[in-house]
């Protein structure tokens, strides 16, 4: 047998250090797990200080005697490599394990096991964690806002029928392919329009008219997001041109335009959109509430998109623009069929990343006195039947943006996996 | 003279379509304004406000005039973006770092905090602060005081506030700690250049900032007190705080939320600037002898920050820009006082509201120019 050296782990004696590390590791965590889901300290009988900080002096002596170098196992070598290199990343590995221990019991309680979804009041709510019989009974307000109940069918069917058409891009008919960017770019946005105005809005075929002041919900944060979507790409991309033509009229208007509303607030611009804009229109010209939003998110965006596309034709080679040239084509003609469709394969991470931000600002609406579904939460907090259940309805609403932010950023990285082209 | 038609014609059919927009718009206005009896103009910034302000950090009540509420309401934006980059740089440094670990727990945990942050709207952040986390906070008779202190309550936090006495002689003594600082370190430079010998500048320039300030305590006469925020009863049910300084928790949920959704686009602006580094130059400075410090010092942190500050420095912009959220949970900032209060008070939409976006546009545009004046001093020059 090697003389053992506690200060210096070496593979000689690999199995004793393996074995004591590893109790004194188990040793620190079952500690921590004890204290943590049986609310029990089996290290009680030592001053309060020491107690607190044993399993971590436990742990990080047990990390420093299996960190054996070569040790000729497979995962503890992984093991030692990934979260065991030193004794500061020791100790942090440590302090990250017990915080996750640590949090579980509060957060499952507070979540699921106390919570309560049952009932129909707020007396139902008993418990100590969250009430989720609140968002169960205002879950039809949250997506649909004010809109009449017995006429919410309509946004449902709109909704429908617009993904629907957004699908129309699959179908492997060469016919239609030609006719695809155009579909997208014009006929989509047009029947759009038309689906929400007639169906959603009504006051034509018989539909009830339902005003744009009782949308809400989590319906209107898809109609606004989709619309300044639609809008904002095509102004942001003559915008990027202009800012790089050769005409200084043009350039100089485009720069002066990106760079005003790059430069403000949204929420000064959707001040500007509800209190200045009206003096500005003709006396009898009565524009809604929704559109001028509308219209005020997409320019703002649209600057912001212009900018990232700016970026793609900046990094496209000056042969591109020459080789077209030399090919004959004109301006448009050389954007619309070399430059473009490399420009903007470059900047699909930049533009979802607009798009993202996009769909976080449209919470702002609120401003103008539009409540989406951030909106919706607040005029429910106040609610004298339901006091005190504003942590729930955050929560819910942080969800549920988390999950359409997270998957349009996995969507976009999915898209520029897709159309990455090797140069 | 076919290709200079070419030229002209787009640009002035450009030309005239945005003057005849502007035309119609303020042909539109006359008229509107008109009709209304409104008269275009900025004489009532010197009018009497006759409002009030809850937190300010310049004296103001509604005698003063509305010029001196705007200054209010940009000196508490201002203060909001200065303490919400302070907070986000620290932590977007950290995190970045973090996600660059070799520590595979460590670096999920900082992947995680960025992914789930900034996917998530930040005036929901700022309302789940607001209205979630510090409306749980216990009312000031029944807070425990942390180290004796500090006073974390549903008023918001309350800390001691320096008093000090001969401020100016500690203040001219940090300057002269700094103009020291610099000498000796252009001295130490030049004596490596000349010599080749070291001065050990790092110690002797804090010793330098401990000992100087330090000074003015024993000789200057500067003295340092601390009035701490002591609890006192008014009525039966109503308590205050007195003495201290008071933090308004409208302050601290904006800062909060600030700082945490920003430092997740720092975190991504630092990994990005170090990770753009070639391993090449490490191994390069490594191969002529440099140590680790000296490598992060004199060649990675360099350039890194070449990649990293022109983003960061838009990410403080945005902070910023964002800050005018202020105006959902009624913090007194520029787009609450001006454009809130104020215009419903005078009605004077087009003024205020182009007050209230031209100075957001100035200090955006401002930053950019220096932004711009400092990527072309840094920029490799090439060939």
């Amino acid at each position: 047998m090697n003389k053992l050296n506690f200060l210096r782990p070496d593979i000689e004696n690999l199995n004793t250090y393996l074995y004591s590390g590893i109790f004194l590791i188990s040793i620190a965590i079952l500690d921590v797990s004890l204290s943590s889901f049986f609310n029990t300290n089996i290290t009680s009988f030592l001053p309060n200080f020491i107690s607190f900080l044993l399993p971590l002096i436990l742990g990080t002596i047990g990390l420093h005697f299996i960190r054996i170098e070569f040790s000729g196992i497979k995962k503890l070598d992984l093991l030692n490599k990934n979260i065991n290199t030193n004794t500061f990343n020791a100790v942090l590995t440590l302090l990250i394990i017990f915080a996750i221990i640590k949090s579980i019991p509060p957060f499952l309680s507070w979540f699921i096991i106390d919570a309560t979804i049952s009932g129909d009041t707020k007396e139902a709510c008993t418990g100590t964690g969250a009430c989720w019989t609140y968002i169960k009974i205002w879950l039809n307000r949250f997506i649909y806002g004010m809109y009449p109940n017995e006429l919410q069918w309509r946004i449902n069917l709109s909704f429908i029928a617009l993904i629907g058409l957004a699908f129309v891009g699959l179908i492997p008919s060469e016919k239609i392919k030609k006719f695809l960017t155009l579909y997208y770019v014009v006929i989509y946005p047009i029947i759009a329009f038309v689906l929400i105005y007639y169906l959603i809005s009504g006051g034509a075929f018989g539909l009830e008219w339902v005003e744009t002041g009782a949308w809400g919900g989590l319906s209107l944060t898809f109609i606004v997001s989709f619309f300044c979507l639609i809008f904002c790409f095509p102004v942001g991309m003559f915008l990027a041109l202009g800012r790089r033509s050769d005409l200084p009229t043009v350039r100089y208007i485009s720069v002066g335009f990106i760079e005003f509303w790059r430069g403000v607030p949204l929420i000064t611009v959707l001040f500007m959109s509800s209190v200045m804009f009206p003096m500005f229109l003709p006396e009898d010209f009565f524009m809604d509430k929704l559109v001028r939003v509308i219209i005020a998110i997409s320019l703002f965006e649209a600057a912001y998109v212009a900018e990232v596309i700016r970026g793609g034709l900046q990094a496209l080679p000056r042969g591109q623009y020459d080789a077209a040239k030399s090919l004959g084509m004109g301006y448009w003609k050389m954007h619309i069929f070399v430059i473009l469709p490399q420009a903007l394969k470059l900047v699909i991470p930049g533009i979802a990343n607009t798009f993202l931000a996009l769909v976080k600002d449209t919470p702002l609406i609120f401003v103008v006195g539009l409540l989406e579904i951030v909106g919706m939460l607040n005029l429910a907090k106040t609610n004298p039947k339901w006091l005190g259940y504003a942590m729930e309805g955050y929560v819910f609403a942080a969800i549920i943006f988390w999950i359409i932010c997270y998957a349009m950023s996995k969507y976009s990285y999915n898209l520029e996996i897709k159309y990455k082209t090797d140069r | 003279m076919n290709f200079k038609l070419n030229k002209i014609i787009p640009q002035l059919a450009t030309l005239l379509s945005v003057i005849l927009v502007f035309g119609f718009l303020t042909y539109n206005a006359q008229v509107n304004m008109d009709n209304r009896g409104i008269e275009f103009g900025f004489g009532f910034l010197t009018q009497e406000s006759s409002f009030d302000v809850q937190f300010s950090l310049i004296d103001y009540d509604g005698s003063h005039s509305y010029a001196r509420a705007y200054l209010v309401g940009l000196l508490n934006t201002l203060l909001v973006a200065f303490i919400g980059i302070i907070l986000s740089t620290i932590l977007g440094v950290i995190v970045g770092i973090a996600r660059l670990s070799p520590n595979y727990l460590i670096e999920r945990t900082a992947a995680w905090y960025v992914e789930f942050f900034r996917n998530i709207p930040l005036l929901l952040q700022i309302f789940f602060w607001y209205f979630a986390a510090l409306r749980a906070l216990p009312l000031p008779q029944d807070t425990e005081p942390m180290f004796g202190v500090f006073f974390l309550t549903i008023k918001g936090l309350f800390v001691p506030r320096f008093v000090w006495e001969n401020l100016d002689i500690f203040f001219y003594s940090i300057i002269a700690t700094i103009i020291s600082i610099i000498v000796i370190r252009n001295y130490a430079r030049k004596l490596q250049e000349n010599e080749g010998k070291q001065l050990p500048v790092f110690y002797i320039s804090i010793g330098l900032f401990v000992i100087l300030p330090l000074l003015t305590f024993l000789v200057g006469g500067v003295s340092l007190n601390f009035s701490i925020p002591e609890l006192e009863q008014m009525s039966n049910t109503s308590f205050k705080y007195k003495g201290g300084l008071g933090i308004p928790p409208e302050l601290i949920a904006l800062t909060l939320a600030l700082g945490l959704y920003t430092a997740t686009f720092i975190a991504e602006c630092v990994r990005a600037g170090i990770q753009g580094i070639s391993k090449g130059q490490k191994e390069a400075a490594a191969s002529i002898g440099l140590t680790p410090r000296q490598i992060l010092k004199l060649v990675v942190m360099p350039q890194a920050l070449r990649i990293i500050i022109p983003p960061t420095t838009n990410q403080y912009l945005n902070l910023t820009k964002n800050s005018s959220l202020a105006a959902a949970i009624a913090y007194p900032d520029l787009v609450l006082i001006f454009a809130g209060t104020a215009l419903m008070q005078t009605g004077r939409a087009i003024e205020i509201v182009s007050i209230t976006m031209l100075t957001y546009l100035s200090i955006s545009l401002s930053i950019s120019v220096l932004m711009n004046w400092y990527n072309k001093k840094i920029a490799i020059k090439e060939k």
